[in-house]
């Protein structure tokens, strides 16, 4: 059945998912607002700069609603995303969402002239399968809460996880043509 | 195509996580973290900024890499600086010294009146200026990964920035609707790369975001241009230039958001004191106008 994937839409790279989620049979929306969130059956917190998407999270009054919203429903965040999900305010202008039990170290691999391409594993619930990761002044998670699964590597990092409604990623899958890991978020979680 | 390696892919990846935001000029760490406070998605350390260049004129150059360090030491958001068009070895420093971006950008006195700098050797991305699509298609050429209007910096007048953005869309429009045949000539004409233009035919757009800069100094001066087609807004003058700066900041990250939201705008718009004082085209000579630089 076809979804409604919403992309929330203050800042950052939400076209590219937007070409990500259409790409995969489902219809996608930008949210800038409660009304048009509330249409939604799932989120994408998309890449960019996670102290202007928090930022305006807070001055448009989102904050609550977009808690409500991932503690019900779906949410994939990537990159700026992941970090505006997870558990760590550190160098952040307010609290993060927390909605996922993960603590994150921003900028961890440096700055852009460090950024990399690289191959990572997956293994999306016993299902194995290569990435091509796109990692730009990328976070990394440094722990995990007991109710956070990994899902992907690079080397020893993790870089893919999820609880039972919130999907992470520190890289951008909606960088590659590959649409596994969207398609992952659509199909398998509620 | 050199569009599709992986070291080009990167640099153009930082550019779109840029995207729906607001970049904006600081002369030290202080500005840089208003800025960020305020909700910048990145800086531009710069000495002067390009109303005091214009005023108090002289050659200018590149930033000291000590001013650039103590920025990026004070925010967490990408730091850009400029370098002078066509000086790689400014270009070199900034890269050593671990900036996000580098600017080549007409604002600094250029080094070479022939010729820009070739960017693709460059492990870190560039943005560069263009008045109208075949600038723009050689700067990408030569490995520029974001492109932005060029507009009048240091004017406080959209006017310039208005024009360069209408040219540029309005040739990506004539292009999608020119048959395979008529491109060769057309890239002849304007001076741009065939591949790049046949790109455009069929995707409808720059294969790098088209970012807007040079005149912005209102939250609806950066609606409008977002409206015409700017992915992002550079303001350079008109914050610190301004009033309150703090505010004038705020208002003009909301109205980028909402741009599309004339309700949001107008509030955005209201108590925010005096913008920088702009200049009409006409009272800046033609050799002074910053946008002409550039081949």
């Amino acid at each position: 059945m076809k979804q409604t994937i919403g992309v929330l839409s203050l800042q950052g790279d939400f076209l590219k998912h937007k070409t990500a989620i259409e790409n995969c049979g489902h219809r996608a929306l930008y949210v800038k607002d409660r009304e048009t969130l509330q249409k939604c059956d799932k989120l994408i917190i998309p890449g960019g700069e996670s102290t202007t998407q928090l930022l305006l999270i807070d001055k448009l009054g989102l904050r609550e609603a977009l808690i409500e919203f991932g503690k019900n429903k779906a949410v994939m965040g990537t990159c700026a995303g992941l970090i505006i999900l997870g558990n760590t305010r550190e160098h952040l202008p307010s609290d993060p969402l927390r909605l996922i039990d993960i603590k994150v170290k921003r900028n961890a691999y440096g700055r852009q002239v460090d950024s990399f391409i690289d191959k990572i594993q997956l293994d999306l619930n016993g299902k194995r399968a290569e990435f091509e990761g796109v990692f730009i002044r990328a976070p990394k998670i440094m722990d995990l809460g007991k109710d956070v699964k990994p899902l992907g590597y690079l080397g020893k990092d993790i870089v893919l996880a999820a609880n039972k409604h919130i999907l992470v990623a520190t890289f951008h899958p909606e960088l590659t043509d590959n649409p596994v890991i969207h398609r992952f978020f659509i199909e398998h979680f509620a | 195509m050199f569009l599709d390696d992986k070291d080009f892919k990167l640099k153009v990846g930082l550019a779109e996580m840029l995207k729906g935001g607001v970049i904006m000029d600081v002369t030290n760490a202080e500005q840089a973290k208003i800025a960020e406070d305020a909700g910048a998605v990145a800086v531009m350390a710069l000495e002067r900024i390009p109303a005091d260049i214009r005023a108090q004129g002289g050659v200018a150059r590149m930033s000291s890499p000590k001013m650039i360090k103590e920025i990026m030491k004070a925010v967490s958001i990408p730091v850009m600086a400029k370098c002078r068009i066509g000086h790689f070895a400014e270009a070199q420093v900034l890269q050593s010294v671990g900036v996000d971006f580098v600017d080549e950008s007409e604002v600094l006195t250029p080094a070479d009146d022939k010729n820009h700098i070739w960017k693709r050797d460059f492990k870190v991305p560039f943005v560069c200026g263009c008045r109208d699509l075949g600038e723009a298609l050689r700067r990408i050429a030569e490995g520029a990964a974001m492109i932005r209007t060029k507009g009048e910096a240091g004017s406080g007048n959209i006017v310039e920035a208005v024009r360069h953005m209408r040219a540029v869309m309005g040739e990506i429009r004539r292009i999608t609707n020119m048959s395979y045949d008529e491109l060769t000539s057309y890239a002849k004409n304007i001076g741009a790369p065939l591949e790049l233009i046949i790109y455009i035919k069929e995707n409808g757009k720059l294969p790098v975001p088209n970012f807007s800069a040079g005149g912005i100094a209102t939250p609806a001066d950066a609606a409008l241009m977002m409206q015409l087609g700017a992915e992002s807004v550079f303001v350079g003058s008109g914050i610190f230039k301004s009033e309150d700066p703090e505010a004038r900041a705020k208002a003009i990250v909301m109205a980028t958001t909402h741009y599309d939201d004339p309700d949001v705008v107008a509030r955005a718009s209201e108590g925010l004191g005096e913008a920088m004082v702009g200049l009409e085209m006409s009272e800046i000579p033609e050799e002074e106008q910053l946008n002409k630089r550039g081949w």
